[in-house]
C-alpha cells in the first residue's frame, strides 16, 4: 500500500531550487514539444526558430527589447507594492492612465521643445499612474479595503476612460470618422538610442534606482518591514499610513511611465492597446524574480523572447496564434508550477505494516493534505 | 498487565529536514493513568503527541493502541481510535455555539437529532463533573470555558485516551484546580491521560508517572512517588541548575512614569482598560498578573504609545506624553523600550537578519536618506557574544533561530537602547530553563541600573519571586497592587478572578490554608 502525502518542505537550498527550476524548464520543453509534434511540426526546429525569431537579426533583437521594456518597468513598479504585501493588480490601469497623462501634453502642447515636452510627458504619466494607484492605497490606509479588488476594478475604469476619449472628445477629426486619437507630433516621440527607443535606458536606470531604494534607503526599509508585519512597523514607530501612500504612489508612478513610453515610442498615439496586458504579465515577472530588481531584467527578457519568438513562429510555420499562445502558456505553467515543489515535497510511504482496523481506512479519503 | 496498556510507542523517530525531533522514543501509558510528558521547549513533546493524534506520521517506529499496531494517516483515523487531543491553542470556531462545536466534524448521519445529542452531552458532563452552556457562542466564552468545551468535544467523540497540551498555561490557579478534578475523574473512569507540561508542581500533584524528554530522546520514565522536582529538573536540563530567582534589593526608587486613570478601547470598541492608575518607579520590577486577555496587552501598548487613550494621562517625569506616538516620545528624548508578547509578529522582522533587526530601532536616528548598516554590524556581533545567542551568524534570518535566541536578540536590542522604562510582556514564554534564567538575570541587571521595569508574567511563582510589587488585572481593571513579599499565590489567584484586594484580605483566613500552597 502506497500513501502519497504532500508535506511542507523546509526552505529549499539554492542548489535544490536550481535543480527544480531546471527540471521545470526541461518538462516545459518536453510537454510543449509533444504538443508541437501533435500539430505536425518538428519541435526542435520550432524551438530553434523561436530563438532565431528573437535574436536572429538586429531587427528581431530590437523587437525583443521593445517587448521587454514595458514588462520590466511595470514589474519594477509592481514589486515596490508587493514588497509591502500590497497586492497591486492594477498596473494595467496605471499604465493606461499614465499614457493618458502623457498624451494630454503630447496632443495639446506639441509646440513645446522636444526634451522639455518629453520630460513633462514623463512627469504627467508618473503623476497620473501614481494617483491612480494612490486611490486604492488611500482606501486601504483609511478603511482597510481589499486592494486586489480595488486595483483590479480600476483597470476597467481606466480602460473605458481611454475608449471614451478615443470615441469621444479626443477623436481625430481628420481620420474620416475612424475612431482613433491623432498621432503624436515628432516632438512627443522618444528618440532612439542604438536603434531602439530610449525606453530601455529608462528601464535600466530604474532597475538600479529601485534596487537601491528598496535595499539601502530608509523609506525602502520601512516598506519592507511594513510588508513583513504591520504590527512591527507600528511598534518601530513608523507612520503606517504614510508608508502605504508613498509605496502605492511610487508603484503606480512607475507603471505610469510604461504608459508614456508605449504611447510615445511604440504606438505614437493613445489607444486602448497601449498597455496590451503588460500590467498583468508583469505580475508574474515580479513574482518569479522574487521581487529582486536585477532578476527582473532576466525574467522580463525571457518573457519577451517567448512573445517575440511566439509571433515569429506564427509566420514561419503558419501556426495559428492560438497554438502559439498554448506554447507560451505551457511553458509558463511548468515554470510557475515548479514553485509548488519549492515549498512542498511529496512523500511516498511504502508501509509494510498492515493497518489496524477497518475504521482507519476512513481517514485516508484525503490523500494529499498540505500541512 | 498487558491488557491494561492503552498506548505504547516503540522506538519512534521523526525528522524534519535535518532536525531530529524524536529519536527512538518509547512511551507506555496504562489504563487509568495520568502520564506527564516533561521536557524543555524543543525537546520533542509536541512532535511525539502529534504523531499519536495523526497529525504527523513517524519516520520509523511503531504505535500500538490497546495492543494493536496502528498507522494513522490523519487526525480522523486517530480520533476513530479513541484518541482525543486538547491543543494548547484551542481548535474551536468562534462564531459557533458550544453545541455546534461539539458536533462539527463528528460524522454520523446527515441529519442529527438535537435532543439525543443534548442527552449524550449531559451524561458526559455528569460523569466527569463538567459544565457547559450549550447555546453559548465560543466568542463569548472565557478561556476556562473554552478549555472545558474542548474536553467535552473529545469525550463526545468517544475518546478514552486524552492528550492535554500545556493545559494550565492560560488558567487561574482556581481553574487549574477544577481542571485537575476533571482529569482525576477521567482517571477513575479508566481513561489514559497524557499531559504535556513544563511546570513541575503540576506534575508532582497530578500525575502517576512521568516521562522526561530531552533533545528528542527519552531520558527516563519515573513513578512520581519515587522522584522529586529537583531530580526532574536535572533530567530535563541534563545537569544541575540553580532554580532560585533573586529579588535584588535596590535603593534610589523614585517615581518616573505615572499612569493616571487611563481607559483604552480594544479593536472591537470594548473597554480593554478601565480607569487604570499606577506609578512606575526607577530601580523596580513591577509585575503584572492577569489571566490571558485581561488587558495586559493593551496596557503594554498604551504605555508604549501604540494605543490611543480614550481617557486619562501618561506622565513621564512630570511631562504629559499622552497621545504621543512612539516616535514622538523618542523625539522628546525619552527612551522607552518594549519587548512585546508577539516577538516575531511585532518585536522583530522574522525574515531579516540580526543587523537589520537592530536597524529597526536605530534607522530613524541616522542622518540622510540611506540606512547605515556598517555601525550595526559591530553591535550585532557584540550582542551575539554578550548574550550568547547561538546563531550561524549575524546575517542569518532571526526566524530560523530557536525561541530563546530570538528573545535574546529582541531583549538585547531593547536593552542597548539604554531605556528609562522597559516594558516586557511574557519575556520567558516558550523558553528553555537556561534561557529563562538568563532573561531573569538581564531584567534584574536592568533594575540595578535604575530602569523601571514592567514585567507581565504568567508563572505566579516567578512573579512572586522576581517582582518588587505585583499589580493584578481583571477585565481591564486593577484589582490591587501589592508588595510581592506580603502576598500569597492564592490571594493573587483570587484577585485575578475578579476580587479586589480588600475582599481577598478580609477572607484571607478562610482561604489561607489552601492545600495546593
Amino acid at each position: 500500500m502506497v500513501r502519497v502525502r504532500v508535506v511542507k518542505a523546509k526552505e529549499s537550498s539554492r542548489n535544490k531550487k536550481l535543480l527544480i527550476q531546471s527540471i521545470a524548464i526541461i518538462a516545459a520543453l518536453v510537454i510543449t514539444g509533444a504538443f508541437i509534434l501533435a500539430i505536425g511540426h518538428n519541435p526542435i526546429n520550432v524551438y530553434a526558430s523561436m530563438i532565431e525569431g528573437s535574436f536572429g537579426s538586429t531587427y528581431r533583437l530590437r523587437e525583443t527589447i521593445i517587448k521587454a521594456v514595458p514588462l520590466l518597468i511595470a514589474a519594477l513598479g509592481i514589486a515596490v507594492a508587493f514588497r509591502m504585501k500590497f497586492w497591486n493588480i492594477g498596473a494595467e490601469g496605471q499604465i493606461l492612465m499614465g499614457a493618458f497623462g502623457a498624451s494630454f501634453f503630447a496632443l495639446k502642447f506639441s509646440e513645446v521643445p522636444r526634451p522639455l515636452l518629453l520630460l513633462i510627458m514623463m512627469a504627467a504619466a508618473a503623476m497620473c499612474g501614481g494617483l491612480w494607484a494612490l486611490v486604492p492605497g488611500y482606501l486601504k490606509a483609511k478603511w482597510g479595503t481589499n486592494e486586489s479588488i480595488v486595483t483590479l476594478m480600476m483597470n476597467y475604469i481606466a480602460l473605458k476612460w481611454i475608449v471614451y476619449l478615443q470615441y469621444g472628445p479626443w477623436k481625430d477629426k481628420s481620420a474620416q470618422g475612424f475612431p482613433k486619437i491623432a498621432n503624436f507630433a515628432d516632438n512627443a516621440i522618444l528618440p532612439k538610442v542604438f536603434g531602439v527607443h530610449m525606453g530601455w535606458i529608462i528601464a535600466l536606470v530604474l532597475v538600479v534606482v529601485i534596487h537601491v531604494f528598496i535595499n539601502y534607503t530608509k523609506k525602502g526599509y520601512e516598506i519592507v518591514v511594513f510588508g513583513e508585519s504591520e504590527n512591527t512597523a507600528r511598534y518601530a514607530g513608523m507612520d503606517v499610513k504614510k508608508i502605504i501612500l508613498l509605496a502605492t504612489l511610487l508603484s503606480g508612478g512607475i507603471a505610469g511611465l510604461v504608459g508614456m513610453i508605449q504611447a510615445s515610442a511604440v504606438s505614437n498615439t493613445l489607444n486602448m492597446q497601449v498597455a496590451g496586458g503588460a500590467g498583468y504579465t508583469a505580475i508574474i515577472i515580479a513574482w518569479l524574480s522574487g521581487l529582486s530588481a536585477p532578476w527582473m531584467v532576466i525574467v522580463a527578457g525571457l518573457f519577451a523572447v517567448l512573445t517575440q519568438g511566439g509571433s515569429y513562429i506564427q509566420t514561419a510555420y503558419q501556426i495559428p496564434q492560438s497554438a502559439a499562445d498554448i506554447i507560451q502558456a505551457l511553458i509558463l505553467f511548468c515554470v510557475l508550477g515548479s514553485q509548488f515543489f519549492m515549498q512542498y515535497k511529496i512523500v511516498f510511504d511504502f508501509s509494510s505494516v498492515k493497518t489496524g482496523t477497518a475504521k482507519i481506512e476512513m481517514g485516508q479519503g484525503g490523500e494529499a493534505r498540505g500541512n | 498487565m498487558r491488557e491494561s496498556v492503552m498506548v505504547e510507542l516503540k522506538q519512534i523517530t521523526k525528522t524534519f529536514g535535518t532536525v531530529l525531533a524524536n529519536e527512538n522514543v518509547d512511551l507506555v501509558v496504562q489504563k487509568g493513568e495520568i502520564h506527564a510528558l516533561l521536557g524543555e521547549n524543543g525537546a520533542g513533546k509536541s512532535t511525539l503527541v502529534n504523531m499519536l493524534s495523526g497529525i504527523y506520521s513517524p519516520d520509523s517506529g511503531s504505535i500500538f493502541i490497546r495492543g494493536k499496531q496502528m498507522n494513522f494517516s490523519s487526525p480522523k483515523a486517530s480520533i476513530a481510535c479513541g484518541i482525543g487531543m486538547v491543543h494548547q491553542h484551542f481548535k474551536l470556531v468562534d462564531r459557533l455555539t458550544a453545541k455546534e462545536n461539539i458536533i462539527a466534524g463528528s460524522g454520523g448521519s446527515l441529519f442529527v437529532s438535537g435532543k439525543e445529542i443534548d442527552n449524550k452531552i449531559m451524561k458526559l458532563c455528569e460523569k466527569y463533573d463538567l459544565t457547559v452552556e450549550l447555546s453559548k457562542r465560543v466568542q463569548d466564552m472565557s478561556v476556562g470555558e473554552k478549555q472545558m468545551l474542548e474536553i467535552i468535544k473529545v469525550l463526545y467523540r468517544g475518546a478514552d485516551i486524552l492528550i492535554l497540551d500545556e493545559p494550565t498555561a492560560v488558567l487561574t490557579p482556581q481553574e487549574v484546580e477544577r481542571l485537575f478534578n476533571i482529569v482525576g475523574r477521567m482517571k477513575k473512569e479508566g481513561c489514559a491521560v497524557i499531559i504535556i507540561t513544563h511546570k513541575l508542581g503540576e506534575v508532582m500533584t497530578l500525575c502517576d508517572k512521568v516521562t522526561v524528554l530531552r533533545r528528542g530522546k527519552n531520558v527516563k520514565t519515573l513513578e512520581i512517588r519515587n522522584t522529586n522536582p529537583k531530580v526532574l529538573t536535572e533530567l530535563m536540563v541534563g545537569g544541575s541548575v540553580d532554580l532560585e530567582i533573586q529579588r535584588i534589593q535596590t535603593e534610589n526608587k523614585h517615581p518616573i512614569y505615572e499612569i493616571k486613570n487611563i481607559t483604552v478601547m480594544n479593536s472591537e470598541g470594548v473597554k480593554a482598560l478601565d480607569d487604570v492608575s499606577f506609578t512606575m518607579y526607577t530601580s523596580e520590577i513591577l509585575g503584572v498578573a492577569a489571566v490571558a486577555g485581561s488587558g495586559q496587552k493593551e496596557l503594554c501598548e498604551a504605555l508604549f504609545g501604540l494605543l490611543k487613550l480614550k481617557e486619562g494621562e501618561l506622565v513621564f517625569k512630570g511631562e504629559n506624553i499622552s497621545g504621543k506616538t512612539p516616535r514622538e516620545i523618542y523625539k522628546k528624548g525619552i527612551s522607552m523600550s518594549s519587548v512585546p508578547e508577539d516577538r516575531l509578529g511585532m518585536g522583530l522582522v522574522g525574515s531579516m537578519d540580526i543587523v537589520d533587526n537592530l536597524l529597526l530601532k536605530e534607522y530613524y536616528t541616522q542622518k540622510g536618506l540611506f540606512v547605515n548598516r556598517k555601525s550595526l554590524k559591530a553591535k550585532a556581533k557584540e550582542l551575539v557574544e554578550r548574550l550568547q545567542v547561538s546563531t550561524p551568524g549575524i546575517h542569518h534570518p532571526v526566524r530560523q533561530l530557536s525561541g530563546g535566541n530570538i528573545q535574546k536578540v529582541l531583549l538585547g536590542r531593547e536593552i542597548y537602547l539604554d531605556p528609562d522604562v522597559l516594558i516586557t510582556s511574557y519575556p520567558v514564554r516558550g523558553l528553555d530553563i537556561g534561557a529563562t534564567y538568563q532573561i531573569y538575570d538581564l531584567l534584574n541587571e536592568q533594575k540595578q541600573k535604575g530602569v523601571a521595569v514592567l514585567f507581565v508574567g504568567e508563572d505566579l511563582d516567578v512573579l512572586l519571586n522576581l517582582s518588587d510589587r505585583i499589580m493584578v488585572l481583571c477585565d481591564g481593571r486593577i484589582m490591587g497592587i501589592v508588595d510581592a513579599k506580603d502576598v500569597t499565590k492564592e490571594e493573587i489567584g483570587m484577585m485575578m478572578a475578579g476580587q479586589t484586594l480588600e475582599m481577598v484580605k478580609n477572607q484571607g483566613g478562610i482561604y489561607g490554608e489552601s492545600k495546593s500552597s
